[in-house]
């Protein structure tokens, strides 16, 4: 594959975490590393137990395909391949695989001198994901608490799991992570916006800087943030709505068993007013 | 303080407020569907063990020898709903009434005053309709209470009034264009606080409507139903939700709420459910309009009606499924031999049988 004629200047030794200088080369635009191999093992083993459980299982229908987590009886337990065991080892492997892909990327910032804020944004998919298969499965005793692995059948999890808690909308830290998945499409329209309105002018006109995408938020709504600062506040943005969106479902049974909408009591009960 | 700690400490208080008034792990929890599904109960141990002790059946009061004893309608005057019975099983009836319903400090006296037959008193009209009732759920709605039947006491649980009784909600009076929130949009007791409709039992358990507001199909392809029609569906499910201690997936798969085939078969006994609160309030409630004074009536000059809530109070299975009627044979239905097909029926056994 053809090699930009700058990009050779990055493509340097070091910055390895694990395996020294074994795996530090390129595959094509591909950096390997330790953490490449241990991404394809885990990934290529996972798809193919979900291949395999598929096989299994009723149907080839993409969409109906589904790799359900254990029954709750076998509690923190292992569970029979057939019955759950497949869902507990593709568990492992996806960790294994996003976890590799993270610190992959830790060793690419590392070689290129660069801060690690992509490896740590992406820690918090990984955390969210992690909250619900192994965090929350943890704090409730079973490993069957887990979401099936299936295009349908997650999202029938996502609804029944919902409505265990009667109206999943009043859950205070979904409130906050629907409230911030919002947001970060809003400051992502408006960053794209003001970038490409800016830098991308009609043909023959002069492309403008930040003075004026300063200037357009000053006049709009008395403040620019800067160039900088949206950066850092997209960031924030994202990062706080995967955040919340892990913690509300942490709290949904661990910490929380009946209606949310009931939840709010404590507000309705405040002395001030009750 | 810098603004680095300030952000933390405003941080640790946003998350003490949301951790302090939620539950503690572990929850007990119950799975009710295929695995990987989420169709599962979550029950609070310490609130389980709380309802658990609040919901003992009281101890059986025991049976009275019968022998030959007379029939008690023989006996006494004006005896109406329990003229099936011999004298000690009415005595026994009467007995638990008074230890199940009655004030302790008021006992015979709350319904009888002076002579026994005389109908005075509004609580003994009341309650010779209760136990027509009685007996109406034990023996023609078996299709919802099953072999566990009801007594007095599933509702009453030592009180006059049962505690989980229902009035229509009154509109509260709009101020100009802004203040009217179309009954609802505040905090709905009846509604498991949510902001839905704050009376959703007037529309099923009173006037009927229809209660399935799903459609059918992907796309609109005639379904009537309005928005209020369904967040008085939404409303009422949230009651029954609350009523039983249970959440949506004790019936229902949330990805088809609508169809039976995708159903828990508790969904079949709520549908009885439903129907049986409905008929009760019509023949047996309802009509006791005149017969309550006002001050068991409510604010909008209703009597006391039945919602799932009376009977179940906060569990899925009253009293937790123990059988407690069964140890009252006397509650479960008239036992009068149908009359001979020449013969006129006797008239209380006409006003018997009609109270269905």
């Amino acid at each position: 594959m053809a090699m930009l004629s700058f990009e050779r200047k990055y493509r340097v030794r070091g910055g390895t975490l694990v395996g020294g200088d074994l795996f530090d080369f390129w595959v094509g635009p591909f950096y390997v590393g330790f953490f490449g191999v241990t991404t394809l093992f885990f990934a290529l083993l996972g798809v193919g137990l979900l291949v395999w459980g598929a096989a299994l299982g009723p149907t080839w229908n993409l969409w109906q395909i589904s790799i359900a987590p254990p029954d709750l009886k076998y509690g923190l337990g292992l569970a029979p391949l057939r019955d759950g065991g497949i869902w507990q080892l593709v568990t492992i492997c996806a960790l294994g695989a996003f976890t590799s892909w993270a610190l992959r990327e830790v060793e690419i910032c590392r070689k290129l001198g660069i801060g690690l804020h992509v490896p740590i944004a992406f820690s918090f998919a990984i955390l969210a994901y992690f909250t619900l298969v192994v965090l929350r499965p943890l704090l409730l005793g079973a490993w069957g608490h887990g979401f099936p692995y299936g295009i349908f059948s997650h999202l029938d999890w996502v609804s029944n799991v919902g409505y265990q808690y009667l109206h999943f909308h009043y859950n205070p830290a979904h409130m906050l992570a629907v409230s911030f998945f919002f947001t970060t499409a809003l400051a992502l329209a408006l960053h794209g916006g003001v970038i490409l309105s800016a830098v991308n002018p009609k043909k023959g006109g002069t492309v403008k800087a930040a003075e004026h995408e300063n200037t357009y938020f000053r006049d709009t709504i008395g403040y620019s943030i800067g160039a900088l600062g949206i950066h850092r506040f997209g960031l924030f943005l994202a990062l706080s709505a995967v955040f919340w969106s892990a913690v509300c479902i942490l709290i949904s049974g661990p910490f929380w068993t009946r209606g949310w909408p009931e939840w709010w009591t404590w507000w309705l009960d405040l002395p001030v007013w009750r | 303080m810098n603004h680095r700690h300030s952000t933390l400490v405003l941080l640790l208080a946003a998350l003490t407020v949301l951790f302090a008034a939620c539950e503690r792990p572990r929850p007990l929890v119950e799975q009710r569907g295929y695995r990987g599904l989420g169709i599962e109960e979550n029950r609070n141990p310490r609130t389980l063990a709380r309802q658990v002790a609040a919901n003992a059946p009281p101890a059986v009061i025991p049976a009275l020898p019968a022998g030959d004893a007379p029939r008690a309608a023989d006996v006494y005057q004006n005896v109406q709903v329990l003229r099936d019975l011999s004298l000690p099983e009415f005595t026994r009836v009467m007995l638990a009434i008074t230890a199940w319903v009655a004030p302790p400090d008021q006992s015979c006296g709350y319904c009888h005053e002076g002579e026994m037959s005389a109908d005075t008193r509004y609580t003994k009209r009341v309650a010779r309709r209760m136990l027509s009732m009685v007996r109406d759920v034990n023996s023609h709605w078996q299709s919802h209470v099953g072999a566990t039947g009801v007594t007095c006491y599933t509702c009453h649980r030592g009180q006059p009034v049962p505690a989980e009784v229902w009035f229509t909600g009154v509109p509260a009076v709009p101020h100009g264009l802004l203040g009217d929130r179309a009954g609802q949009n505040a905090p709905a007791l009846a509604a498991g606080m949510s902001s839905l409709p704050t009376d959703p039992l007037t529309p099923f358990l009173v006037e009927g409507r229809s209660i399935r507001v799903g459609s059918a199909t992907a796309l609109p392809t005639g379904d009537r139903h309005s928005i209020k029609e369904t967040e008085w569906t939404y409303a009422f499910m949230m009651n029954i939700s609350q009523s039983l201690g249970v959440n949506c997936t004790y019936c229902h798969n949330s990805r088809a709420f609508r169809d039976w085939d995708q159903s828990n078969p508790a969904r079949a006994k709520a549908w009885y459910g439903i129907q049986m609160a409905r008929t009760l309030n019509h023949d047996y409630l309802l009509p006791l309009a005149d017969t309550f004074p006002a001050n068991r009536k409510g604010p909008a000059g209703d009597v006391a009606k039945i919602g799932c809530a009376t009977c179940h109070q906060g569990v899925y299975k009253p009293l937790f499924g123990e059988q407690m009627a069964k140890e009252y044979p006397e509650l479960q239905g008239d036992r009068t031999p149908p009359p001979a097909p020449a013969a006129e029926p006797a008239p209380a056994a006409a006003a018997t049988a009609s109270t269905r």
